[in-house]
C-alpha cells in the first residue's frame, strides 16, 4: 500500500517537473502554439487546419531553419472544438512566451478576444471570429485578415449581383445554428431592403447537422433563386446531398469558406458539379511554396507531419498554409522593425498590423495569385476581404472568377457600430487611436 | 498510528452531529484552509500561477459546486438527469440578464439570485418525475437539456443580442477590484470561487442531514414506502430538483462569469452533461466528499493526461482519445468494484490508516 | 390574430393546395421514422432481453458503420467488409458481456445505465484513435445498394422518392420479420423470450444468461450496423451521428421500452410528427424545433401514459 502510494506520489511529482521543463525555452525561438481539433465531431476540418499550418512552420524549419535565424517552437494542443478545452490551452501555453494565438474555432476567438489585451498576446481569427474585430481601434490585439465574414457576405451578394442581379430574388440562407453560423444574418436583414432581395433562413441545429431533410424540405417549399451556405463540419456533405436530392441547382448553391473543402465535395464526388465555393485561397499544389512543403517536409522522412500526401493542396490544407504565412509575415515584419530575431508577443502585434503582403512579396514567397494581397493598419484589422469564387467539377475545384471585392462603404460602418456594441458594457477596455 | 480517534469522547448530542467529529479531521480541514490560501498567494509550484488557477483550480471548484447539486438529486434523491449543462446554462444567461438590468446590484447577489431562476426552471421540468423515473426521466431531462439548448440559440434577447449570439461578459467589480470580464483580477476570482464552495458545501451538508435530506433518502431507497409512511413525494422530489438545480444554476453563472469570460450555447451542451454525471459517478453517488474528488479527477485527469503524454512525444490527439478511452473504462470498472465510487474507496484507506502500522 | 392563423388555419390550407409536397414531406418523415425505429429496436431488444438501457447504441451504430468503411479503406471487397464488420461487433457483444455485464449483473438498473454511458466513451475514444474522426463516405455501390431515385406526378406536381430510401425501407421490414422470426420459431429465440419474462426461472430451467446476452447484444450489433449503412449513405459516417441516434429514447417513450411492435410505431409517429411540426408550425418558432419536439411530445406522453402505447403496465410492490 505505502509502496504503491509512493509510486504514485513519484509518478505525479515527475510529471509536474516535466510540465515545468517543457516551460523551459532556448532562447531564440519563436513559441507558437495551435489550439486544433483532431478528434470530436468537427475532427474532418479540424485535421486539415491542423496539418496544413503545421507543415508550414515545420517546412520554414527544415528549409529556413525557421525565421530570420529563430527557430519555430510549435505546439498542438486538443481542444476537440470544446471552449473550455481552449481556455486550458490557452493557460498553459500563454505562460511559454506565446506569439500569437490561432484559435481556430469561433469559440474559443470570442474567448480570447477579451483575453488578449489583457495578457498582451495577439489573436489571429484568420476568416472567422467576431466579424467587428476588424476594427484595429476598438480591437488593436485582434486581427481577422483577410476578410471577416461580413465582407465576404457581401462579396458573396455582389458575384450574385453579378449573375443576373439581385434585386427581386429569393436568397435562402442555410447556416450551422451556432454563433458562427448567425454571425451573417445581422448584415443580410441590413441589406435585403436595401438591394431588394428577400431573405429565407434555415437554421441547422448541431444535433440536426446530419438530418437536414426538414431544412430542405422547406427550401423546395420556399423556392429560393439562390442558396448560400455558412455550414461546418459534417453539415456540409449532408446539405449538398440534401440539394442534390431535391434537385436544386447546384451552380446556385454558394458556399462560404469553411463550407466549400475538399473533405465536404469528395463524399458527394460527381453529382455536386457546379458547387460554388467562395474562397480567399486557392486549392492546388502548382505554388511553389506548397512544392516546397512537399519536397521539405511531405517527402522529408526526417520531418514531423501527420499529413497524407493526397490531402496536400486541399482548400482547407491550403488556407491553412495561409494562416501560417501571416504569422510568418507577422514575426518577419516584427523582426525587421525591431532589429532582433527572437521577438516576444507585443512586437508581435505590432507585426501583424503591419503585415505588407503585397503581390511582388506573394510572388517572392511562391504564391502569386493564391490569393489577395493584405496590408495590414492600425484601424483595418481586416483589410480589403476579397474573395475568389471556386467550382466544383466533380474531382476538383477550378477557379471560376477573380477576386470580388466586399461592399466596404456598407460593412465597414456596421462593423464600427458592432465594435462600439461589443464594449458597451466594458468600461475599462483598453482601446488604440490611430491618426 | 496518527488517525486514532480513541480518547475523544462526545458528550452531547451537537458534539455527535459535528461536521467533522474527529479531531484528526478538523486538523486536516485546518490544513487544507491554509492551503487554500497558500495556493491563493503562490499558486502550485511548478505551474505558471495563472495556469494553476484558470486552467485547474477555478473550474474544478466551480464543477464541484456542479457534481454537489447533481449528487444531491441522483445520489442523494435518486432522481436521474441528463439536463445539468442545460440548468447551469439557465444560470449563466439568467445572471447576464440580471446584471444587464441592474448593474449596480453586485454581481455576487446576482450569482445567488441565478440560482433560484435556475432552481425554478428546474423544477417545472422536475414535475414529470413525480409520475416517471428511472430511464423514462432520463428522456424527460433529456428534453430539458435540447429545449433549453435550442431556446439559448434561439432567443437573442437572453444573450442581449450581441452579434456573436454568446454571452460576453461584462466588466463588474467588488470592493473597486474587477472580479468578472478579462481585466478581472484571478486571486480574487479564487477567493469568490472557494467562498461559494464553501458555503454551498456547508449548506448541502446540512440539508442532508436534516429533516429533506432524510426524505430524499427515503424517496431514493423506496419511494412507495416513504410515501406510505408519510414523506410527500411531491415535495421531496421538487425540492430535490430545485435545490440540484441551485446549485448548478451558481456554478453555471460562476462558470461564464469568473472562468470562462464568453460563452456559446455549446458550453453548456448534452456532452457536458455526461462530464457532470461522470464526476458524480467516479466520485460516489450519494457522498459530499464524493463530488469534490470526482470533479477534481474528472477535470484535472485529461489535462495530466496531455501534459505527460506530451512530454513522452505523444501527440496530442492520441492523449485525448486515450482519455475518452480511460474514463470510459475508469468508469466501468468503478461500477464493478466499488459503486461509490472514490468517496467510498477514501474511508476505506481511512479506516486502513487507523490500524495501520499494525493491520490487526 | 395573425399568430391564431398561423397556428390553426394556414398550415391546413397549405397541406391542402400543395398536396404534393405534402406528400413529399410525409415521405420523408416515413424515411427519418424508419431510421428512429432502427436504431430503437437495437434498444429494445437489449432491454427486453437483460433489463439494460443501452445508451452505448447511438455510438454502436457509428462505430460498426465506420468499422465497415474502415476495413473496405484497407482494400477488402464490400461484401467481404460487411461480414468482417460483423465479426467486429460479434466481438464487441461478446466483451461487452464478459466485462461489463457479467460483473455487474443483478446491480441496479441505473447502474448499468452508467456502465453503458462509460462504454459509451470506450467506443468514442477507441473509434477516433483506430478509424480516425473524420467523416467518412459509405460504400453504397460497393455493397449493393442503389441511388438515384424515381418521380411520381401528383397533383401538378412531383413526388421524389429516393431508391435509397425505398431500399432502407424494405431492409428495415426484411430485418424486423427476420428477427420476429429467429425470437418466434429458434431455440436461442425462445430462450430469450423467457429471459426476458422472468430471468430466474429462465436459469432454473438450465437457460444460459450469459450466452443469451451475447446473442442479443450481437443482435443490436447488427441493427446497428444495419443503420449505420443506412444513415451513411443518407449523409456520411461521422461521430456526429451518435447524437441523432439520441432521437431513439423519445421513440422508446412512446412506443414502450419493451415492445418491438411499439418501437416500430413509435419511430414513424415521431418521424412523421416532427417532419409535419417542423415544416408547418415550425417557421412561427424561427425553425429548428425538430431538436427537441419528440422529446416535449415524450415529455406530455410521459404525463398521461407512461408506460408507453404498447409497454407493459408498471406495477410496483412494496
Amino acid at each position: 500500500m505505502l509502496k504503491k502510494l509512493s509510486l504514485t506520489v513519484a509518478g505525479l511529482a515527475a510529471a509536474f517537473t516535466m510540465i515545468a521543463e517543457s516551460k523551459a525555452q532556448a532562447e531564440d525561438s519563436l513559441y507558437i502554439p495551435m489550439t486544433t481539433y483532431r478528434t470530436g465531431p468537427f475532427a474532418a476540418n479540424g485535421t486539415a487546419n491542423a496539418n496544413g499550418m503545421w507543415d508550414y512552420f515545420e517546412m520554414l524549419n527544415q528549409r529556413d531553419g525557421g525565421i530570420g535565424g529563430a527557430k519555430l517552437v510549435v505546439e498542438e494542443c486538443e481542444t476537440g472544438y470544446n471552449a473550455q478545452k481552449g481556455v486550458e490551452c490557452y493557460e498553459s501555453t500563454k505562460g511559454k512566451g506565446a506569439l500569437v494565438y490561432n484559435p481556430n474555432s469561433t469559440g474559443i476567438t470570442l474567448q480570447l478576444i477579451a483575453k488578449a489585451p489583457i495578457d498582451k498576446i495577439p489573436v489571429l481569427s484568420m476568416g472567422y471570429g467576431l466579424s467587428a474585430a476588424a476594427i484595429g481601434e476598438t480591437f488593436p490585439w485582434t486581427f481577422n485578415y483577410p476578410a471577416s465574414y461580413w465582407s465576404q457576405t457581401s462579396s458573396i451578394l455582389n458575384y450574385i449581383e453579378s449573375q443576373g442581379g439581385l434585386k427581386g430574388k429569393k436568397i435562402g440562407f442555410i447556416y450551422l445554428d451556432v454563433g458562427y453560423g448567425r454571425e451573417p444574418i445581422p448584415l443580410l436583414e441590413e441589406l435585403a431592403p436595401k438591394l431588394g432581395f428577400e431573405l429565407a433562413l434555415y437554421p441547422v441545429g448541431v444535433k440536426e447537422m446530419q438530418a437536414q431533410s426538414a431544412q430542405w424540405l422547406n427550401v423546395r417549399k420556399d423556392r429560393p433563386d439562390w442558396m448560400v451556405m455558412w455550414g461546418w463540419g459534417a453539415m456540409n456533405p449532408t446539405a449538398i446531398k440534401e440539394a442534390v436530392k431535391i434537385r436544386f441547382p447546384m451552380d446556385k448553391f454558394i458556399g462560404n469558406w469553411w463550407s466549400a473543402s475538399h473533405v465536404d465535395l469528395i463524399p458527394v464526388g460527381e453529382s455536386a458539379k457546379g458547387y460554388l465555393g467562395s474562397n480567399f485561397t486557392a486549392p492546388g499544389t502548382s505554388y511553389p511554396m506548397i512544392q516546397d512543403i512537399i519536397k521539405h517536409v511531405i517527402d522529408n522522412p526526417n520531418a514531423s507531419t501527420q499529413t497524407e500526401k493526397e490531402n496536400v493542396g486541399h482548400v482547407l490544407y491550403n488556407r491553412a498554409v495561409f494562416n501560417g504565412v501571416l504569422v510568418a509575415e507577422g514575426i518577419r515584419a516584427a523582426q525587421a522593425h525591431f532589429g532582433k530575431p527572437g521577438i516576444n508577443a507585443e512586437e508581435m502585434r505590432w507585426g501583424l498590423e503591419n503585415v505588407d503582403l503585397s503581390d511582388a512579396r506573394l510572388k517572392e514567397i511562391g504564391l502569386e495569385g493564391f490569393t489577395a494581397p493584405i496590408k495590414g493598419s492600425c484601424a483595418d484589422h481586416e483589410n480589403g476581404g476579397s474573395i475568389f469564387m471556386h467550382q466544383w467539377n466533380g474531382t476538383d475545384f477550378d477557379k471560376v472568377t477573380d477576386l470580388i471585392p466586399p461592399m466596404t462603404d456598407i460593412v465597414r460602418p456596421m462593423l464600427e457600430t458592432a465594435a462600439a456594441k461589443y464594449i458597451e458594457d466594458k468600461p475599462d477596455w483598453q482601446k488604440q487611436t490611430c491618426n | 498510528m496518527f488517525y486514532r480517534e480513541a480518547g475523544q469522547y462526545k458528550t452531547s448530542y451537537a458534539k455527535d452531529l459535528q461536521a467533522f467529529p474527529i479531531k484528526q479531521d478538523k486538523i486536516g480541514m485546518f490544513i487544507w484552509g491554509i492551503l487554500a490560501v497558500v495556493v491563493a498567494v503562490i499558486g502550485i509550484p511548478g505551474l505558471g500561477y495563472d495556469f494553476a488557477m484558470k486552467a485547474i483550480i477555478i473550474p474544478t471548484l466551480i464543477f464541484t459546486i456542479t457534481a454537489l447539486g447533481l449528487n444531491i438529486l441522483v445520489g442523494f434523491a435518486g432522481q436521474i438527469s441528463l439536463g445539468t449543462g442545460a440548468f447551469m446554462g439557465v444560470g449563466a444567461y439568467a445572471c447576464l440578464k440580471l446584471t444587464t438590468f441592474f448593474p449596480d446590484v453586485n454581481i455576487l447577489i446576482h450569482f445567488v439570485l441565478s440560482g433560484f431562476v435556475a432552481a425554478v426552471i428546474g423544477m417545472f421540468f422536475g414535475l414529470p418525475s413525480l409520475r416517471i423515473k428511472g430511464f423514462y426521466l432520463v428522456v424527460a431531462t433529456l428534453g430539458a437539456q435540447f429545449f433549453l439548448e435550442w431556446a439559448f440559440g434561439r432567443i437573442p434577447w437572453l444573450y442581449n443580442f450581441a452579434d456573436s449570439g454568446a454571452i460576453e461578459v461584462p466588466t463588474r467589480t467588488l470592493f473597486g477590484v474587477p472580479i468578472t470580464g478579462a481585466s478581472a483580477d484571478v486571486t480574487w476570482q479564487y477567493f469568490i470561487v472557494l467562498f461559494f464552495l464553501a458555503g454551498m458545501t456547508w449548506i448541502a451538508s446540512n440539508l442532508i442531514r436534516g429533516r429533506i435530506g432524510r426524505s430524499w433518502m427515503m424517496i431514493r431507497d423506496m419511494d412507495i414506502a416513504a410515501e406510505l409512511i408519510g414523506v410527500r413525494p411531491l415535495w421531496t422530489k421538487l425540492s430535490a430538483f430545485a435545490v440540484s438545480s441551485f446549485y448548478c444554476g451558481v456554478s453555471g453563472a460562476l462558470m461564464v462569469f469568473i472562468w470562462l469570460g464568453a460563452a456559446e450555447v455549446e458550453s453548456f451542451d448534452i456532452n457536458h452533461s455526461f462530464l457532470y454525471l461522470f464526476m458524480v459517478i467516479i466520485g460516489g453517488l450519494g457522498s459530499i466528499t464524493g463530488s469534490f474528488m470526482g470533479a477534481a479527477f474528472i477535470w484535472i485527469f485529461p489535462i495530466l493526461l496531455k501534459e505527460v503524454g506530451k512530454s513522452f512525444g505523444y501527440n496530442a490527439t492520441l492523449m485525448e482519445n486515450i482519455s475518452l478511452v480511460a474514463i470510459g473504462v475508469m468508469i466501468v470498472i468503478i461500477l464493478i468494484k466499488e459503486p461509490h465510487g472514490l468517496a467510498r474507496l477514501w474511508q476505506i484507506s481511512k479506516q486502513k490508516l487507523r490500524l495501520w502500522p499494525f493491520p490487526h | 390574430m395573425e399568430l391564431l392563423y398561423g397556428i390553426f388555419i394556414d398550415p391546413w390550407i397549405q397541406m391542402v393546395s400543395l398536396p404534393d409536397f405534402f406528400v413529399q414531406v410525409l415521405w420523408e418523415g416515413f424515411v427519418s421514422g424508419v431510421l428512429y425505429s432502427l436504431i430503437a429496436l437495437g434498444f429494445v431488444l437489449i432491454f427486453k432481453a437483460s433489463g439494460v438501457f443501452n445508451f452505448a447504441q447511438g455510438i454502436m451504430v457509428v462505430f460498426a458503420a465506420l468499422a465497415m468503411v474502415g476495413i473496405y479503406e484497407l482494400g477488402v471487397p464490400g461484401w467481404l467488409s460487411v461480414i468482417i464488420a460483423l465479426g467486429i461487433m460479434y466481438a464487441l457483444a461478446f466483451s461487452v458481456e464478459r466485462f461489463v455485464m457479467r460483473p455487474l449483473v443483478g446491480q441496479d438498473d441505473i447502474i448499468l445505465f452508467m456502465a453503458t454511458i462509460g462504454l459509451t466513451f470506450i467506443l468514442i475514444g477507441g473509434g477516433q484513435a483506430i478509424f480516425g474522426g473524420e467523416p467518412k463516405a459509405m460504400l453504397t455501390s460497393e455493397i449493393g445498394l442503389p441511388s438515384g431515385d424515381y418521380v411520381w406526378e401528383m397533383g401538378g406536381g412531383i413526388v421524389i422518392f429516393q431508391k435509397l430510401d425505398i431500399a432502407a425501407t424494405v431492409i428495415a421490414g426484411a430485418l424486423i420479420a427476420g428477427l420476429a422470426f429467429f425470437f418466434s420459431y429458434t431455440k436461442i429465440g425462445r430462450a430469450l423470450r423467457a429471459v426476458a419474462d422472468d430471468h430466474q426461472a429462465a436459469v432454473s430451467v438450465g437457460i444460459g444468461l450469459n450466452q443469451i446476452w451475447v446473442v442479443v447484444w450481437f443482435a443490436a450489433g447488427i441493427v446497428a450496423l444495419v443503420t449505420g449503412i443506412m444513415w451513411g449513405a443518407k449523409s456520411d459516417v461521422s461521430f456526429a451521428l451518435q447524437i441523432v441516434a439520441l432521437k431513439a429514447l423519445p421513440v422508446l417513450v412512446l412506443g414502450g421500452f419493451t415492445s418491438i411492435p411499439g418501437a416500430i410505431v413509435g419511430g414513424l409517429i415521431i418521424g412523421i410528427g416532427e417532419k409535419v411540426f417542423e415544416i408547418y408550425w415550425g417557421g412561427l418558432m424561427g425553425g429548428g424545433v425538430e431538436s427537441w419536439f419528440a422529446f416535449i411530445i415524450a415529455l406530455i406522453f410521459l404525463l398521461f401514459r407512461p408506460q408507453g402505447l404498447f409497454g407493459d403496465k408498471i406495477i410496483e410492490r412494496v
